[in-house]
């Protein structure tokens, strides 16, 4: 059950390459593989993390009658949006806290990027996701890992394809950015195979 | 991020700077073509003109919203915490919009799911703030915003319009090309109702944008290796 929904959040509902959520960022830090790598570790990280998060905040406290053990007739949902973001931006800050003191290794390579994360679309997306789709504890765990996997998976391949495109002979108004978009184009259309083979 | 403003300082608050905040973003600085910010959902929701149509109105009323809001608290806030402040406005009014959808289109709403939750996200606005409206007054910043998000809806709406066509054979729900399966003689292009198909049109924007316009044009990384260092 969790094994088919982390491999249907990475691959046929992939949120870069299938709701084009993190789109910005997916562009602007393709250009290099290094700064790929590190922007791709850092949605990972906050993404397993902040989903399962969201989802108990939204499960025990903002769910119509989530209250209703008090006896109150509540429903909090709207304050959702607020909510998420609020959580992941101090999940961020707190992620980077952490790394400066445990893990100071890292810092260089995944430290800058973390930051960049809390405007992130996606680790947004996967958190209004969770909720559209009424997932429990488990899946949201699996849906937060399997989502950051896949958005990590495709900027890398992306960086990849790109590197080589550097090379390429493209007309003047496509290089760089225009050329991005018609590769990220063929990547969406490949990855909706995955979404044929799931059902 | 983009940066692209015009040119800050006294005295510059003319009508002809006016309007050039308000017009600049339309086309020459456009926010998704120049910038590539607000991609997010400038996708994902142009499967048909409407729903492109109110995600640009949703867009712009946050834009310039925001950015009078950010602009007439600039010199109360301090620096350190205008981010968390910035975060705080931007989301508060996403909620309105939210549930302003969600109270007059319930349909379009649904259908439009949690992309209009993800206008707190858009880059656009976040850049907006953070670029203009700190060092700009309210008026200024409040044409910036309608300004940018103008921009914003014309691709959108370009990207809408032309799936729409090609996808279904419909603009706005009224048949323009009569389709096959409907009698008519037009076979849809399913690819246009595929989300990749976005990028593509996209794609075709920004070249014709940088086509007019050169100076748009992204410098070579790499020049062709002579014989010796080839690859």
């Amino acid at each position: 059950m969790s094994v088919e929904v982390f491999l249907r959040a990475a691959l046929a509902d992939n949120l870069a390459l299938s709701f084009f959520l993190g789109m910005c960022m997916f562009l602007a830090s393709s250009r290099r593989m290094e700064t790929a790598l590190g922007m791709g570790a850092a949605v990972l990280l906050v993404m397993s993390v902040s989903v399962p998060l969201n989802q108990i905040l939204y499960a025990r406290l903002l769910r119509p009658g989530a209250w209703e053990w008090a006896g109150l007739d509540a429903d909090l949902s709207f304050l959702k949006l607020i909510t998420f973001i609020a959580i992941i931006a101090a999940l961020v800050q707190i992620l980077e806290m952490a790394i400066e003191r445990y893990l100071p290794v890292l810092r260089g390579g995944l430290g800058i990027y973390l930051p960049m994360v809390t405007v992130n679309c996606a680790i947004l997306g996967a958190g209004l996701f969770m909720v559209e789709r009424d997932m429990t504890f488990g899946d949201s765990v699996a849906y937060g890992a399997g989502s950051g996997v896949g958005w990590a998976a495709a900027i890398i391949v992306l960086a990849g394809i790109r590197d080589r495109l550097r090379y390429s002979d493209a007309p003047e108004g496509l290089r760089g950015t225009g050329l991005a978009f018609v590769a990220v184009g063929w990547m969406s259309l490949g990855f909706l195979a995955f979404a044929a083979m799931g059902g | 991020m983009g940066a692209v403003s015009g040119p800050a300082g006294g005295g510059m608050n003319g009508t002809r700077d006016r309007a050039r905040t308000l017009l600049g973003p339309l086309l020459a600085e456009n926010p998704i073509t120049l910038h590539v910010l607000g991609l997010c959902s400038a996708l994902a929701v142009t499967k048909t003109l409407l729903a492109a149509l109110v995600m640009s109105a949703a867009v712009t009323a946050v834009l310039i919203l925001s950015g009078g809001a950010v602009s007439a608290i600039r010199h109360q806030v301090p620096r350190s915490i205008r981010l968390i402040v910035q975060i705080t406005i931007i989301a508060s009014l996403v909620i309105v919009v939210d549930l302003v959808l969600q109270a007059y289109a319930w349909e379009l709403s649904k259908q439009l799911s949690v992309f209009v939750g993800l206008i707190i996200t858009n880059c656009i606005v976040f850049s907006r703030a953070e670029s203009f409206a700190i060092n700009h007054g309210v008026v200024r910043s409040m044409l910036d915003g309608a300004g940018n998000g103008l921009g914003y809806g014309i691709v959108l709406g370009l990207v809408g319009a032309v799936r729409e066509v090609l996808g279904s054979g419909t603009l706005l729900g009224a048949t323009v090309l009569a389709t096959a399966s409907g009698g008519g003689w037009y076979v849809p292009m399913t690819l246009m109702l595929l989300p990749p198909s976005a990028f593509f049109l996209i794609a075709l924007v920004i070249w014709g944008l940088r086509t007019m316009r050169r100076e748009q044009i992204e410098a070579r990384e790499f020049t062709a290796p002579g014989p010796e260092n080839g690859r």
